[in-house]
């Protein structure tokens, strides 16, 4: 119960922040926030193959890369209507994760994760390579995606929109989990080689999971793209992908609320650590250049203390209290 | 003739210069309990895992009444009827008991490309997996985690899973492995009342059981079958006295 709170909670002030930064006059807070809707909506993706398959990918970053890279390209060459890029990054990001998943798949374990990592890194290469598209430097975009019902050139609609996203992808997951689909997946966590013997051909099941959980990533990637009217190799450096498991094991591994917690708790402490003026000069200029430091010892503290993530912590003491989660 | 339900013939598995199984041949007729027993290291884990498809062997057949599974994975094997219980448990903890036999209910169900209906409201899945937890005696501890239980019922829920997927032969590992007397009665007792309806291929250490269930045993030793027979025919062997029942009344 305590859990569903905390979660309605979270969703109701991510909801009225464009008002209140209205109110308050700060614009810079949407942009802020909508940076953690994007974060959240990758985490949100990852976790269905971190956290419900137990499969560490340290290449989604790549995913973001294609959806935003899509939006770049296309924009570059004056194409800004929304659907198409749309349609060209899942397109695109369903071929590559098709492509990946079936090969990276059939390892497991460490090999598993070095194997994501350098399917992302060659991609990421990919991206340094293209001089036309900026190479090294990156790509500014002109024109943001135009829907032609609504466009995401205004801050508030580009917020909303990736709003709405992370609530529709928070309720098909939720479907999915408990759903047939979502039991072969949990099973493959526990014991694929039991999944096996009952009968489940495993690797379909878990292709298709890692599917969809690119598809999410390469749309929070679009939505990057129109946030930042710009797009760069580095928004496929590894760090970003192992960023994306921090958040998710931050907010709770395997929960279906975590990353978004996890998210914008991140997001949230590097901005607040790196801009901090507490008025003590020494200690503002130790803070703000040392930040990095101080998250890490806050993911140390909350892995080593709270073991189950942010949110984590909530739906296990709500099991513990005899409700579901 | 029909074909036997299991057709094992000519099976060789090498580990290097190690002859694991040796040139093996084992016929179960359905309907029948036939135990596979054998001093550690005599090949019997070896033998599940190649009936499995876990591992692959050197040479041989293994047909599944009359058709040929040798070159099948795990999963097509389990789907073509053969359902195994593994000696360790392989239950999954994170979900109920019922959660856990739906599962397997649900590998035999169709496919499972479905995102939308929970499964708990299948009842497509939810009436057989109730019926195989009646069969097992855990019917009353169907909503409890399996995390909350102890290691017999454990055991139990392994048997009832493999018995949910409509198995035509079942393959027991150790069924009573690590169980108290008391519990391992229990066991043999359920499988007694499952005799006739399952054809079981049994490996078992508790001797008293395999008498107690077995139509027919294999010894094995050093990966060769030395007899096979009736209990009786078993008992009087010299052979399988020497090599197996002798020492082990030594050391009682």
């Amino acid at each position: 119960m305590a859990s569903r709170v905390f979660a309605a909670l979270v969703l109701v002030a991510l909801a009225a922040v464009p008002l209140l930064a209205a109110a308050l006059d700060q614009p810079f807070y949407v942009t802020l926030t909508t940076r953690i809707l994007v974060f959240a909506l990758a985490a949100l993706g990852l976790n269905l193959v971190l956290g419900f398959g137990g499969l560490v990918s340290f290449g989604h970053a790549m995913y973001m890369g294609i959806g935003a890279y899509a939006v770049g390209i296309l924009a570059s060459h004056g194409v800004t209507s929304g659907w198409a890029h749309l349609a060209a990054a899942l397109g695109v990001g369903a071929l590559v994760a098709l492509a990946v998943g079936a090969i990276c798949l059939r390892t497991s374990g460490m090999a598993f994760i070095m194997i994501t990592l350098a399917f992302a890194q060659m991609l990421y290469f990919l991206a340094v390579s293209l001089r036309d598209y900026g190479g090294d430097d990156g790509l500014p975009i002109q024109a943001r995606s135009d829907f032609g019902l609504f466009t995401l050139d205004d801050p508030v609609v580009l917020y909303y929109t990736a709003f709405v996203l992370l609530l529709a992808v928070l309720f098909l997951f939720k479907r999915l989990i408990d759903a047939r689909f979502g039991m072969v997946l949990r099973g493959c966590r526990t014991n694929e080689r039991r999944m096996g013997a009952l009968g489940f051909p495993t690797l379909r099941y878990k292709l298709v999971a890692y599917v969809i959980s690119a598809l999410v990533c390469v749309l929070a990637g679009v939505l990057l793209a129109n946030l930042t009217r710009f797009v760069a190799p580095s928004y496929m450096a590894w760090t970003v992908s192992g960023e994306l498991i921090v958040m998710t094991v931050l907010g709770g591994l395997g929960t279906l609320f975590g990353p978004v917690v996890g998210a914008a708790g991140l997001l949230l402490l590097e901005e607040l650590l790196s801009s901090l003026k507490l008025g003590v000069p020494w200690l503002d200029q130790l803070l703000n250049q040392h930040w990095l430091g101080l998250i890490g010892l806050f993911i140390v503290l909350v892995v080593l203390v709270l073991k189950r993530g942010l949110y984590g912590v909530v739906v296990d003491r709500d099991r513990r209290r005899g409700g579901q989660a | 003739m029909n074909p036997a339900r299991l057709q094992v013939s000519g099976l060789v598995k090498r580990f290097g210069g190690l002859l694991a199984t040796d040139h093996l041949d084992i016929a179960i007729e359905p309907g029948e309990i036939h135990a596979v027993i054998g001093p550690n290291g005599a090949g019997k884990t070896t033998l599940i895992h190649q009936l499995g498809g876990e591992l692959r062997p050197d040479e041989g057949r293994i047909q599944l009444d009359g058709q040929d599974i040798v070159a099948l994975p795990p999963w097509r094997r389990s789907l073509a009827g053969l359902g195994r219980s593994y000696q360790i448990t392989s239950v999954f903890p994170d979900f109920t008991v019922l959660q856990n036999v739906m599962l397997a209910v649900q590998a035999h169900a169709g496919h499972s490309f479905r995102f939308w209906k929970p499964a708990l409201a299948e009842r497509e899945l939810t009436e057989p997996a109730q019926a195989a937890l009646r069969q097992t005696g855990l019917a009353d501890r169907a909503q409890v985690p399996v995390a909350a239980l102890a290691h017999g019922e454990r055991r139990q829920l392994e048997i009832a899973m493999t018995l949910a997927t409509g198995p035509r032969l079942l393959l027991l590992d150790e069924p009573m492995a690590g169980m108290s007397h008391a519990e391992s009665e229990r066991v043999v007792e359920m499988l007694r009342a499952l005799k006739g309806r399952y054809t079981v291929l049994l490996v078992e250490h508790d001797m008293d059981a395999v008498f107690a269930l077995a139509d027919r045993i294999t010894v094995l030793v050093y990966g060769r079958a030395i007899a096979c027979g009736t209990p009786e025919e078993i008992r009087g062997h010299d052979a399988v006295r020497a090599a197996y029942l002798g020492t082990q009344e030594e050391s009682v």
